[in-house]
């Protein structure tokens, strides 16, 4: 029965997170490609806010004991090379995994055809190598799950408060020049 | 309610509103937002449908489990959620090339679509490789102040705009 509530939930988390992706462009392809282009900075300015609010949220609730971090484990090969081949696909498609999603509820025809059999076409390629890949790139130069702030060897403030500071004034700096 | 209703919001607002849903899945359902595990288990549900049961054996689909879990159910949510947005606003639009695509390389929908195709492909395997994708890792693995995000991160733009830059300043 918890599964099934749980399961609603994240249908009502993907309402709104859609709802917001559409609101702020991110579901179109021409917003996403100019912001790869470097003429228009709204993609990044949606995820630089998201970081912002979400991480000062976020550690204060930890702090608090009411939640729990779920950091990603990696290393060089697996986060460089899969980042790379994943941008050169992020280019060509215009979409990525979560605003395509997006794109389909916008009516868009690239991405519910083309860029959606690519995807499954690419992850069940992955899935047919993974056990070569698995003990030899994807291991190279492994550092798990280490946080910034475990990395510096500090406290989670100490990173939190200036990592919001440089976000900010990037975004002030981006507004001031007009992009 | 007008708002509802507007084309485009700021998008501080929309990032902050991002921002500020990643707070709930965290306390609701003690989960990050991320999508990409989702297209991998579709794939692997669709060949389950082609070559049978023994596809779930692979290490792979052993590791992420071909079931329909809490992220497959935000990703449907997502199309839901745009569709919502898009038809408050009318700006819904069955289009097959978008504006940037057709000024460099023309309104050919199957040039288009084979390129969508292509650009999948490394989008999948690269998400997979990179095990996350821009929400992921990089809104809420970045957000977590997690290493592997950030340089994820980072790779996914450095990546993204070389190719922009190949494929619309080079190439044409």
């Amino acid at each position: 029965m918890k599964k099934n509530a749980q399961l609603i939930w994240g249908l009502l988390f993907g309402i709104v997170f859609g709802f917001l992706l559409q609101k702020g462009g991110a579901t179109q392809y021409d917003v996403i490609v100019s912001q790869l282009l470097l003429t228009d900075f709204t993609v990044l300015k949606i995820m630089l806010s998201a970081v912002v609010t979400g991480t000062i949220g976020i550690h204060f609730m930890r702090h608090k004991g009411w939640i729990q971090l779920h950091p990603k484990k990696g290393s060089v090969g697996k986060n460089v090379i899969g980042g790379l081949i994943f941008g050169v696909g992020f280019a060509l498609l215009g979409y990525c995994p979560g605003t395509i999603a997006g794109a389909i509820g916008n009516g868009y025809l690239d991405a519910a055809i083309g860029g959606l059999l690519g995807i499954f076409l690419g992850a069940g390629l992955f899935a047919a190598y993974y056990p070569k890949l698995q003990d030899g790139i994807l291991k190279k130069g492994d550092y798990g799950d280490v946080s910034l702030p475990q990395l510096f060897k500090v406290n989670d403030w100490l990173v939190v408060v200036p990592t919001v500071a440089v976000i900010l004034i990037l975004l002030f700096w981006l507004e001031r020049i007009g992009l | 309610m007008e708002f509802l209703s507007q084309v485009r919001w700021s998008p501080y607002v929309v990032g902050a509103g991002i921002g500020i849903l990643s707070w709930f899945t965290f306390l609701i359902s003690n989960k990050p937002i991320a999508c990409s595990t989702t297209f991998a288990k579709s794939s692997g549900i669709i060949e389950k449908l082609f070559r049978g049961e023994m596809v779930s054996k692979k290490p792979y689909y052993e590791k992420i489990k071909l079931d329909i879990d809490w992220q497959f159910m935000l990703v449907i949510g997502i199309v839901l959620g745009s569709f919502l947005s898009a038809s408050l606003s009318g700006s819904f639009e069955a289009k097959w090339v978008p504006d940037i695509w057709a000024g460099a390389y023309g309104t050919n929908p199957l040039l288009r679509t084979a390129a969508a195709i292509i650009g999948g492909i490394f989008l999948g395997f690269g998400a997979r490789w990179a095990d996350g994708c821009t929400s992921g890792h990089g809104i809420s693995g970045t957000m977590q102040l997690t290493l592997s995000s950030w340089i994820s991160a980072i790779s996914f733009f450095v990546g993204g705009i070389i190719m922009a830059q190949l494929l619309f300043r080079v190439l044409v």
